[in-house]
């Protein structure tokens, strides 16, 4: 396929795994909010924004999540009323299985402590994976999936693999859904104020820069292309989540960009990553995360950063992607 | 926007002038197919607003989508003929005139509770209750679609505020305690996905026949149940003082 040859031409789309389509979704309602019990705090004024410093809510009135901008006892009290199950997804594939116990460990202690949570850990060697003690209404689920060569491969395969685990989960089985990335740990509280319809975290590398700097595809010819002059955010691809019929939706749609992208012959500059924010660009997210909650600890931590939540475990690249 | 709050303790956003972009806002919401409901009510002399109100909410309400009007009046024949947007519906709906223009108010809430239940959910996604004296100066667009959206009240932002004698104005009901509002949002508009409404107008009708006691002016006996209700069941959006502006402040 050539590049920026500025004419329009189609993408054929090669559809291999024809089961995905005679997938049929059924996931669960959203349950109404119930009433808050009484509570009481200090009240919160009109002329008193809690961050002055960093942008709170985007142009099409999303929330981003910022320390200080949410109260967690207000929406503790909104949510655990639900009885809600939380999933997680993670990928411990390869070499990579040796993080999956600090993971764990650290989401046991900082994850959505309280709820319900089914950790879905998948694997190649479901052997090599940790014994670790979990708090009660609490589970791990090891998914056993090919082995694949290349890390790349394996990280393109990740959208193909949700989509169809959770085209597998039982009715109700989880509510909301959360991808994260497995070779890092949790630091400090991660709780409801990270659930939404639709939820992106945004790159601690980009979001300092203006769009021109953002490591988008910039191949025509890629079906994660975004032209010069587009572009609301820079998302990371390590945190994505929302209901799990959304998650669905958008796991399935980036893996047939993917699979489009694999028959012309062209792999997209960041993997999934970019395909993930060529698909939030069109379909925007009702709630960003700020860099708290995807944090690189290579970065130097500056001011608007007050608390890290989840962030990179230092590691040799080259050891451990072979 | 750094001098006001853009997001409630509850992650809800706060809509002001310059926070968001309608463009983006009337793409995502053409795309979804959606129709908005507005409903307000004329009792009495109240028929004489009639006409401005539909003239700018014609103009300005969610100009370019769907709209049907729903106007709720004991003079149906004083209705003057309008032209309305191809895209909008005006449905009149005759009420009975009851002793005194309290009694009517107060029932606004159980009123929209029957129609919203019988009728209205059938026929809209959202639903917005205004006063029929508010003049919409300007564009109101999608940026007021949410689940659950109220407006702040302006008697209550006003830094240096008094009360006022021009009209008996109370102070919050006293029913609730010091320390529990958020913010005090007014009954001149709120509105909501057709569920949220629903659910509201039944709770708050409940409450005001409860109650019933006070000399307190009509307008203001709506917002003591709704005020109460929205400090329960946060609104999922709110919108600024921009958005109502009381004639007489």
């Amino acid at each position: 396929a050539s590049a920026g040859s500025g004419k329009v031409h189609y993408l054929p789309y090669y559809l291999p795994c024809p089961e995905i389509f005679s997938i049929k979704l059924q996931y669960t309602e959203e349950k109404r909010i119930q009433l808050f019990p009484q509570l009481f705090y200090q009240q919160p004024r009109v002329l008193a924004p809690k961050r002055q410093d960093v942008l709170t809510v985007t142009p099409w009135l999303a929330p981003i999540v910022w320390e200080g901008t949410f109260n967690p006892e207000i929406l503790d009290s909104a949510y655990r009323p639900l009885n809600l199950t939380i999933g997680v997804t993670a990928f411990a594939v390869g070499k990579y299985t040796r993080f999956a116990r600090r993971f764990l460990e650290s989401a046991e202690q900082h994850f959505m402590r309280g709820y319900q949570v089914n950790y879905y850990i998948f694997t190649d060697s479901p052997e090599a994976l940790p014994q670790v003690q979990l708090r009660p209404g609490r589970r791990l689920v090891a998914v056993p999936i090919q082995k694949r060569s290349g890390w790349q491969e394996i990280s393109m395969r990740r959208m193909e693999a949700i989509s169809g685990h959770v085209a597998r989960l039982g009715h109700g089985e989880v509510q909301y859904l959360f991808c994260l990335d497995i070779d890092m740990v949790f630091h400090n509280p991660w709780g409801p104020e990270t659930l939404g319809d639709m939820v992106a975290a945004i790159h601690p590398g980009y979001f300092q820069v203006p769009r021109e700097q953002f490591p988008y595809e910039r191949r025509s010819s890629s079906a994660a292309f975004i032209p010069e002059g587009e572009g609301d955010f820079y998302y990371g691809g390590a945190v994505f989540g929302g209901l799990v019929g959304k998650v669905y939706e958008f796991t399935k749609t980036c893996h047939m960009a993917i699979l489009a992208d694999k028959a012309n012959g062209i792999m997209a500059a960041w993997q999934e990553e970019s395909h993930l924010n060529r698909h939030f660009l069109s379909h925007k997210p009702s709630k960003l995360l700020s860099p708290e909650y995807i944090w690189d600890d290579r970065k130097p931590k500056p001011p608007e950063i007050r608390l890290i939540r989840f962030s990179t475990v230092d590691k040799n690249y080259r050891e451990v992607r072979d | 926007r750094r001098d006001v709050l853009l997001l409630t303790p509850w992650l809800a956003p706060v809509v002001w002038e310059g926070t968001f972009s309608r463009d983006i806002l009337n793409a995502q919401y053409v795309q979804k197919n959606l129709v908005t409901g507005v409903v307000t009510f004329a009792v009495e002399k109240y028929w004489f607003f009639i006409e401005g109100f539909l003239r700018s909410a014609n103009k300005y309400f969610l100009a370019g989508h769907p709209v049907n009007f729903y106007l709720f009046t004991d003079n149906p024949e004083k209705i003057p003929h309008l032209q309305m947007a191809p895209e909008n519906h005006l449905f009149v709906i005759p009420v009975q005139n009851h002793s005194g223009w309290q009694d009517v108010s107060t029932s606004r809430m159980e009123i929209l509770s029957r129609y919203t239940h019988s009728q209205l959910q059938h026929e809209v996604d959202y639903l917005y209750s205004m006063d029929i004296d508010l003049q919409l100066l300007a564009d109101v667009g999608v940026e007021i679609i949410d689940a659950l959206v109220a407006t702040i009240s302006s008697w209550h932002f006003t830094p240096h505020r008094q009360s006022k004698a021009c009209e008996p104005r109370p102070e919050p009901p006293a029913a609730s305690p010091e320390g529990e509002w958020d913010f005090y949002y007014t009954a001149s508009f709120f509105g909501g996905s057709v569920a949220e409404v629903s659910e509201l107008a039944r709770a708050c009708s409940e409450g005001v026949m409860e109650g019933g006691e006070g000399a307190v002016g009509a307008r203001w006996r709506d917002e003591g149940p709704l005020n109460q209700y929205l400090v329960h069941r946060k609104p999922t959006r709110l919108l600024s003082p921009e958005y109502y502006w009381g004639a007489d402040l």
